[in-house]
């Protein structure tokens, strides 16, 4: 080994050292391939974990963008609150579980203990609302209404209030803008669940949900929520083994959302809503001579359009509900109300969730069948009292006959008896019980060309489709029930449902005389939306065009700058030709004058002659209740349209409220006269607000402030209900924010169920 | 690096001619090991600047002062140089001498250890505190006392000329000698530092020339002992749950599997080059615990990356190798076994250590020499340092 003098060594003791230095090679070896297999080899996944571990994420909400009307009149803002929270980690800190400082906090803010307590669990599948949904590790807003006085009270006595904050906060508002609710076109927020969060934690941006996130759930606020919601700040703090901070690694600064200007005219929109609870209120004072009670007028809707774009200028659905409760996470009591057979459902929105049978209304796209099937236009059918069709009575309205007419008269009547002749006719040419191969099916054909049994494609979540209740539906329908039906006519009862089970059981799949003379005249089983028909009218009054509704009309940057515009998209034409629609145009201007509808337009003192309106009224029957009142109306601006479910007929239940919301559009007095100074919006408002340098809208000051609510209607409806709906106080419009609870109506399972299916019943040959 | 202990050393070399070559060579300086001597010296001020980094931010251990450790470090290093120098002066003949006096020294130390005077810290009782911050850990001048009294033992006939090995007689008292401090150590507990001795006693063996039965004893007796310390529960069960964790990393990777997760983590995303120094996120944030001591490697391994994490790999490779040549050239076997003791006492310490680290061996509280923070570790390697150039000083001049 070397050649230095072997001096008390041996051999063996060589080869010993040798041995050892070899030994300790290896290991050192060792050492050096580990280290190469940690930091080269697998470098990155040891550098994700470091930076998982040392960097957290603080959220800084973005301030939401705002919701305007068409003249740039906030409907939805932001104001500043003192927001009290609390962190659930520094409560479990406690030796109690934060037990006694949440009794404190709920001293100082005067709430119940219990309210505190349950505001700051965490939700899971076993715990009721209220609870927090959000990220445990975010604070818990108790509440979003601190004074003043409380945060001083909780930032001074640190001590006592370990883990709650008091901080000012940009929350939600819905300003209530001109005296209008707009509860369910809003929408809502609620913050977003750790589902949410960890399902998006893997993206960036608008697609990324962060913990503190508040998103738009229902309405305006859940389409548009990608515009509106704004980027959040994101700091990353650097931290160590204990939390405690030591750095930051970086910090993006929230950005504001964008603004949305809506078709919506706030001034236009309180004029409706108060009409529409006007007209419940006045239903539920008038007596029904068939049922022998006063009606229900369980909920209701409205709708103005814009004719030209299909843009909304107001939508209205009863009952409703103030959008400030869901402000700072709605309380337990609250959720349950909303969603409540007593409160009858307020969060939907029945003008587009809302479905009944048309009744009447349904008679224009009955007579464009017609024609359609070659039925000449000015030709003569008889009217008489009743026919009869497939072995049963059909009867006209109160039984009148009106002799022979022509079709423009039969719509301007709404005589039952020649449609259904025409119905039964078309049946027979189709091959009667038994249909030939290929079918013409003018009637069902036509409601499908008008859009009904689809959804408009309206900007608002969750619209319903309705129902034409064609030989598809019927066999599918069929085929669902067939056990049910057979089951209930082998019981062998006698009553009327028992009947028809009976009937069903056999053939329910066949498309009988009876049903496609019900479907003719708006019975049965169709189902409409209230924002069907006013996309039919408003095509019926801009000359045959189905433009998709809308609400939005425009996205702004928050220094006032457009993002994108809203256009008016053109869904389908008028199928008939522009004689068959002049015809229609003059048909349903003659119900105002001479019609059914006469006795609240010409017969009270709307000017016709100068502002020509046209209508169609509808009554539809619903099994085991009430009348649904609706009435479809235009003029050469707008649609109306207003339904009230268990409302009575369509001129009496709806008339006077929607000639008032036409006196309002266009500045008519009781008398007929006409002031321009006092009219809402006598065209629609095309062009966009201006918008100042910071971004808020120049909203230009009325010429004159509206209280359209004519003598007699309840004083400021919406606004004291909108205000005074938290605190429980009075409110003189609650005739329709805590309807009655309706009888006689099937349980519905779910608030969907309800809207859905009002009047799920066999709905044969009773019109 | 005088000392003064050289001058015999002088008297004895023979003369080489040439006046200047004569006194460049014979200096005493030119007869240490330099390369040993420096590499030891890197080693520990590397330490000092990973020690002052993984430090200079736990404000409840340096009270503020983010130098203080740094400080203590160097000062540690500046007596540690001391007791070398002191070591290298005495020489190697003069200390075999002393040897008995230091052993029973160890040995009052050891048992002051387990009296009162003696405290706690990590769960073993292996500390005894001198007041004003300072502290002593016996243990780590035991390994010391074990390498000198079984040199001393297994090389007193062969050194004298009377036998070729050792006799079992001799291996006999040696590794009784030998078993006294191991016994109170372990009595501590601090089976760490047992492991180590135990490994000092196989490499005294091997390097002493004993017969091939005591080296293969010593192994059996080593498996059965280490069943028996398991089977027996002398094992406290910090230690049993560190060795669990090391079994099963994914037991409990906030509990007793976090720091070696933790440690992993900063080594691993350190990379080729490393952080920084001072910028390890891993090490600024204190993620990984005891990082001043046992855990010191992975600051390396995280601010200075691969290429610093391996670099103390190879220097402690230098020290090895100069410390294995040293053992081959030793004039007697008593030079030659305290060499070899040596290098198993360190080689074994910091293939723990930096295995631990790196996730391959079981957590003990073994530091690595030279690197790591610790006065009591840091004074017994440099006076194996001072042990190790005082045998090779003993030799001839040569090549």
């Amino acid at each position: 080994m070397s050649n230095i003098p072997e001096t008390g060594r041996t051999r063996r003791v060589t080869i010993r050292l040798v041995v050892l230095q070899i030994l300790v090679l290896s290991l050192l070896a060792t050492l050096g391939g580990r280290l190469w297999y940690l930091q080269i080899r697998n470098a990155s996944v040891y550098t994700a974990k470091a930076t998982g571990n040392h960097i957290r994420e603080v959220v800084e909400p973005a301030v939401r963008g705002e919701i305007l009307d068409a003249s740039g009149r906030i409907l939805a803002g932001n104001e500043t609150r003192l927001v009290v929270s609390v962190s659930r980690t520094s409560l479990l800190q406690q030796k109690d579980g934060g037990k006694a400082v949440l009794g404190r906090l709920a001293d100082v803010l005067g709430m119940p203990a219990k309210d505190v307590q349950e505001k700051v669990r965490l939700c899971d599948a076993k715990t009721p609302q209220p609870c927090w949904n959000g990220s445990p590790y975010q604070p818990i807003p108790v509440t979003k209404e601190a004074t003043t006085q409380q945060a001083m009270q909780i930032m001074e006595r640190r001590e006592d209030f370990p883990g709650v904050t008091a901080q000012p906060t940009a929350v939600r508002r819905y300003t209530g803008a001109e005296g209008a609710n707009m509860a369910q076109v809003l929408g809502y927020l609620s913050p977003v669940t750790d589902d949410e969060v960890s399902k998006t934690a893997d993206k960036s941006g608008l697609d990324r949900y962060l913990p503190a996130d508040q998103i738009g759930r229902a309405g305006l606020e859940s389409v548009y929520d990608r515009d509106l919601r704004g980027t959040a700040g994101i700091t990353q703090l650097e931290v160590d083994n204990l939390g405690r901070v030591i750095g930051t690694a970086g910090t993006a600064a929230p950005q504001t959302g964008n603004n949305l200007v809506t078709s919506i005219d706030a001034r236009v929109q309180k004029v409706v809503e108060d009409n529409l609870a006007q007209a419940i209120s006045d239903a539920r004072n008038t007596f029904d001579k068939v049922t022998n009670r006063n009606y229900e007028a369980d909920s209701g809707a409205a709708v103005v359009m814009d004719v030209h774009t299909g843009r909304i200028v107001a939508m209205a659905s009863a009952p409703t509900y103030d959008p400030n409760l869901w402000v700072g996470g709605i309380s337990g009591k609250d959720y349950q109300s909303l969603n409540s057979k007593d409160s009858n459902f307020p969060l939907l929105n029945r003008a587009i969730q809302g479905q009944s049978a048309p009744g009447s209304t349904f008679k224009v796209i009955s007579t464009t069948a017609a024609v359609e099937a070659g039925y000449p236009l000015d030709g003569t059918y008889a009217c008489p009292k009743s026919v009869t069709i497939g072995g049963r009575e059909f009867k006209n309205f109160e039984s009148e006959s009106f002799g022979s007419i022509t079709l423009e008269r039969a719509l301007e009547v709404s005589c039952d008896t020649v449609f259904y002749g025409l119905a039964n006719d078309q049946w027979l040419k189709d091959g009667g019980i038994k249909p030939k191969k290929d079918p013409g099916d003018w009637f069902f054909k036509t409601a499908h060309q008008f859009g009904l049994g689809a959804k408009t494609g309206i900007d608002l979540p969750a619209e319903v489709t309705g129902r034409v209740p064609d030989r598809q539906w019927k066999q599918s329908f069929y085929d669902n029930n067939k056990d049910a039906w057979c089951k209930q006519a082998a019981q062998g009862g006698n009553s009327f449902s028992d009947q028809i089970a009976k009937e069903n059981c056999v053939d329910g799949y066949q498309m009988r005389a009876g049903d496609a003379a019900n479907f003719a005249i708006g019975q049965g089983d169709t189902l409409v939306t209230p924002v069907q028909m006013a996309r039919i009218y408003s095509a019926l009054a801009n000359g045959g065009t189905f433009y998709r509704p809308t609400i939005a009309k425009a996205v702004i940057s928050p220094s006032g700058d457009l993002v994108r515009e809203i256009a008016p998209h053109e869904d389908a034409k008028f199928p008939g030709d522009q004689k068959l629609l002049s015809y229609i145009n003059q048909a349903t201007a003659g119900v105002i004058t001479s019609g059914t509808a006469a006795w609240k337009f010409a017969g009270a003192g709307w000017p016709q002659d100068k502002i020509e309106l046209h209508a169609k009224t509808g009554t539809a029957e619903v099994e085991g209740k009430q009348t649904t009142s609706w009435l479809t109306t235009y003029s050469k601006d707008y649609a109306v349209v207003m339904t009230i479910s268990q409302g009575g007929t369509g001129s009496g239940g709806s008339g006077d409220a929607v000639r008032r919301i036409y006196q309002a559009l266009y500045g008519v007095d009781d008398k007929g006269a006409i002031d321009n100074g006092k009219a809402l919006l006598p065209a629609p408002q095309a062009e966009l607000p201006k918008f100042n340098a910071d971004g808020t809208a120049i909203v230009k000051p009325a010429a004159y402030t509206v209280d359209p609510a004519p003598a007699g209607v309840a004083p400021a409806a919406v606004t004291p209900a909108l205000l005074d709906a938290v605190q429980g106080g009075p409110a003189p419009a609650s005739a329709f924010l805590d309807p009655p609870q309706p009888t006689g109506r099937p349980a519905p399972g779910t608030a969907a169920d309800a809207a859905l299916e009002p009047n799920r019943g066999p709905g044969r040959g009773r019109a | 690096m005088t000392s003064y202990g050289s001058y015999r050393q002088l008297r004895l070399t023979p003369q080489r001619s040439g006046v200047s070559k004569a006194l460049a060579k014979d200096s005493p300086l030119w007869r240490l090991d330099w390369i040993l001597l420096l590499a030891a010296l890197a080693l520990s001020l590397g330490g000092s600047l990973l020690v002052w980094s993984a430090t200079r931010g736990r404000d409840s251990l340096t009270h503020g002062d983010p130098q203080y450790f740094l400080y203590r470090h160097l000062t540690n290093l500046v007596v540690g140089l001391v007791l070398c120098a002191v070591v290298i002066g005495i020489g190697s003949r003069r200390f075999r001498t002393l040897v008995p006096f230091l052993y029973v020294g160890v040995i009052l130390l050891l048992l002051a250890t387990l009296s009162p005077l003696g405290s706690t810290i990590n769960g073993a009782h292996s500390w005894i505190q001198l007041g004003g911050g300072f502290s002593i850990q016996p243990a780590e001048f035991a390994k010391l006392a074990i390498v000198l009294s079984m040199a001393v033992v297994l090389s007193d006939q062969v050194d004298a000329g009377e036998r070729e090995f050792p006799s079992h007689r001799a291996v006999f008292r040696g590794l009784v000698w030998a078993c006294l401090p191991m016994c109170i150590v372990l009595l501590m507990p601090d089976a760490g530092s047992v492991m180590v001795m135990a490994s000092i006693v196989l490499g005294i063996l091997l390097g002493s020339g004993a017969a091939n039965r005591w080296v293969l004893g010593l192994l059996l007796a080593g498996a059965g002992g280490c069943v028996a310390i398991w089977k027996l529960g002398v094992l406290s069960k910090y230690q049993i749950d560190r060795f669990a964790a090391f079994a099963n990393p994914q037991l409990d990777p906030s509990g007793v599997g976090y720091n070696t997760a933790q440690a992993r983590i900063a080594i691993g995303s350190g990379g080729l080059t490393g952080k920084g120094l001072f910028h390890g996120t891993q090490t600024t944030g204190q993620f990984v615990p005891e990082q001043q001591t046992d855990f010191v490697f992975t600051v390396a391994g995280e601010e200075l990356g691969f290429i610093g994490a391996l670099a103390i790999i190879v220097l402690v490779g230098v020290v090895l190798w100069r410390a294995g040549r040293i053992a081959r050239q030793a004039t007697d076997l008593y030079g030659t076994i305290v060499a070899a003791g040596i290098i198993a006492w360190l080689s074994f310490q910091a293939f723990e250590n930096i295995g631990m680290c790196l996730g391959i061996m079981p957590v003990a509280g073994i530091p690595l020499p030279f690197v790591s923070y610790g006065g009591s570790s840091m004074f017994a390697v440099w006076i194996a340092v001072g042990l190790l150039q005082a045998v090779r000083s003993q030799r001839p001049i040569a090549a």
